[in-house]
């Protein structure tokens, strides 16, 4: 029987020879073409999603860069854009509170992020080499953390204990290590052609050496994922500075945000010239709100397609 | 478990050597497994405060305290069992947890054959950038922004004030809230949740919709005979999963809450430990409440991981 390509012949889209990213690919023949109603109600639905996800963005975005008399007019949250200032912008990061706050946030995510990641990647290296000494035992330690939690109190305790108390050491060192990003570090490590590393072994490389140049370069797509995961959980930490940090000149940027939109304050420094100028109280709040959430919303697309590869499936072998 | 790995086969090499050759290996990972046992199983050895009555103040220095803090055996635990407050909590922990897997857990699965349907592959990437964006926004984020919807001071409450209705707050109903917070987080992680159904969706052998189409099954009947079935084992483990986390059902974003809507609708077990121990600074019955907490989730992560095995999958370990 001879196999056939059960496929259309693709639509000459304006002359073109290949087809834009746009169109879609052809339907295989068997596939009966898609109704009229079909159409329209999951185009609904998938609207419905994304509105459901953009639209409270929007007022964000929108009333942050409204003036004081639009958000009047408006009533409070301003849906539709009237006008364009960045003055609650200008207000919030010309030093005081805020400024301060998203300085410590960028620290922390910073100087954590690298911590972590230098931590997890060593160690998922150091275990992914089948029949090493003693990589079962260390494994199963790690996977202990996995089944039962030692609890709030106690560990409050002990960072108490530590004197990590009123430190920025006490948002990075408790909650350093993810085991499951070192397992599937590991697992994206063990996927590596073994033929690529010992070939490297033969040549004289040692291990810190092939994972340098040969398994980190190989990797870049997932070390990309865990890098990003790790700053996400810096960047939107607050519990444990709100129990480790006394000093509210510490605090990060979730931290401040907490006491803003919560309590419906305004941040130290600015009421003079909320009182004063068109500056107006909301407009800050949500200035605030997009200084926190911007540098997620922009970086998590660009990681977007190897998502995939940060999922443990498959990922835990002995 | 072991019998048939091939690694453990080869010639014996004496001990001493095998450390000398892995000896970077080992070094390797000596800072992550240090973060681990102080950050974690240390701690596990400082819930015997849950056994004592612990004074943070008879000295300067946590294990001198605990040194010298009287014993008490099981009294903490006693009070804590005969608390209405920790068992209001617990009615509270399963009842979002039971709310949180009828309404969450199957949208995603919805969403996922959504997005699997679209085939242009810019619409489809834009689509999943825009679901998954709310996964990495923190909950004091998500919550704020359901609070400029429906608080308030929200756009709905605006809106309803102009026609003349007041009073409306969403954000501070204990009747409502159970049902906000489920919505809170359907709107932060369904969108996240489509990923792993992709993935199971992509995996389909296309020869099947294709024989399922020759034999006249219409796109319903394909989607219930060939693309349901696919995801069942996905479906399966994460159910399971879900069922030995069950204890814990969003500490952050309940503790964000509790102020505004009261410990009556909010207080769950987490938040419980959090209030007694590090509010109340009642320690050592904050520990023992957070000690039954981990052994019950212990339990149910064992059991859950049993069940996964006994359906063939592989659950947080392998068998």
């Amino acid at each position: 029987m001879t196999t056939r390509v059960l496929e259309r012949p693709a639509p000459p889209v304006g002359g073109a020879a290949r087809p834009s990213r746009w169109a879609a690919p052809a339907r295989p023949v068997w596939e009966e073409p898609p109704t009229r109603a079909g159409l329209t109600a999951k185009a609904g639905l998938l609207v419905l999603a994304c509105l459901a996800v953009l639209f409270p963005l929007w007022i964000v975005v929108v009333t942050s860069v409204s003036s004081k008399r639009t958000i009047t007019e408006a009533g409070g949250l301003v849906v539709v854009p009237r006008d364009f200032t960045l003055i609650a912008y200008r207000e919030l990061l010309s030093g005081g509170q805020v400024t301060r706050a998203v300085a410590v946030s960028l620290g922390v995510t910073l100087v954590g992020t690298l911590f972590s990641m230098t931590v997890s990647v060593l160690c998922a290296y150091g275990l992914s080499r089948p029949g090493s000494v003693g990589h079962r035992a260390i494994l199963f330690t790690l996977m202990g953390t996995m089944f039962f939690g030692a609890g709030l109190i106690p560990t409050y305790l002990l960072v108490q204990t530590l004197g990590l108390t009123d430190t920025y050491l006490a948002l990075i060192l408790p909650s350093a290590v993810s085991v499951f990003n070192i397992l599937v570090l590991r697992a994206f490590f063990m996927g590596i052609s073994p033929e690529l590393t010992d070939s490297a072994r033969i040549d004289g490389a040692g291990d810190l050496r092939i994972l340098w140049t040969i398994v980190m370069p190989l990797s870049r797509a997932v070390i990309a994922v865990i890098t990003l995961f790790y700053a996400v959980g810096y960047w939107s930490a607050w519990f444990n500075a709100s129990i480790y940090l006394n000093d509210q000149t510490m605090m990060p940027l979730q931290n401040v945000l907490i006491q803003l939109a919560q309590k419906q304050e305004i941040p130290v420094g600015l009421g003079q010239a909320v009182k004063a100028g068109n500056l107006s109280g909301l407009a800050v709040q949500m200035a605030v709100m997009v200084l926190a959430l911007l540098p997620v919303a922009v970086l998590s697309p660009f990681v977007q397609k190897h998502f995939k590869k940060g999922m443990l499936t498959g990922a835990v072998k002995g | 478990m072991k019998t048939h790995d091939t690694t453990d086969r080869r010639p014996r090499i004496p001990l001493g050597r095998r450390l000398r050759r892995d000896r970077t290996l080992l070094l390797m990972t000596v800072p992550a497994l240090l973060l681990v046992l102080v950050f974690h199983y240390v701690p596990i050895l400082g819930n015997v405060v849950a056994f004592q009555d612990y004074d943070p103040y008879v000295s300067t220095n946590g294990v001198t305290a605990i040194l010298e803090s009287p014993w008490v055996g099981l009294a903490q635990f006693d009070r804590v069992l005969s608390d209405p407050a920790f068992w209001a909590a617990v009615e509270n922990t399963l009842v979002f947890f039971l709310l949180q897997l009828v309404l969450f857990f199957p949208v995603p699965i919805a969403l996922a054959l959504l997005v699997h349907s679209l085939l242009r592959p810019r619409v489809r990437a834009f689509v999943q950038a825009v679901l998954y964006l709310p996964h990495f926004f923190s909950w004091v984020i998500v919550i704020t922004v359901f609070q400029q919807i429906f608080g308030g001071a929200g756009i709905i409450a605006q809106t309803l004030r102009e026609h003349g209705h007041e009073g409306f707050d969403l954000m501070t109903d204990p009747a409502l809230f159970k049902f906000l917070v489920t919505a809170e987080g359907i709107w932060k992680d369904a969108g996240w949740g489509v990923i792993v159904f992709l993935a199971a969706l992509a995996a389909v052998d296309h020869a099947l919709y294709e024989a399922a189409a020759m034999d006249g099954a219409d796109r319903w009947r394909r989607m219930w005979h060939v693309t349901l079935p696919a995801l069942r084992p996905v479906v399966a483990l994460l159910l399971v999963l879900r069922v030995g986390d069950a204890l814990t059902v969003g500490f952050e974003q309940l503790l964000l809450q509790r102020d505004a809507v009261g410990p009556g609708a909010a207080e769950v077990l987490d938040t419980f430990v959090w209030w007694t121990g590090l509010r109340s600074q009642d320690f050592s019955y904050a520990a023992a409440a957070g000690l039954i907490k981990g052994i019950v989730g212990l339990a149910l992560v064992l059991t859950a991981n049993k069940a996964a095995h006994l359906m063939g999958e592989q659950g947080v370990y392998r068998k």
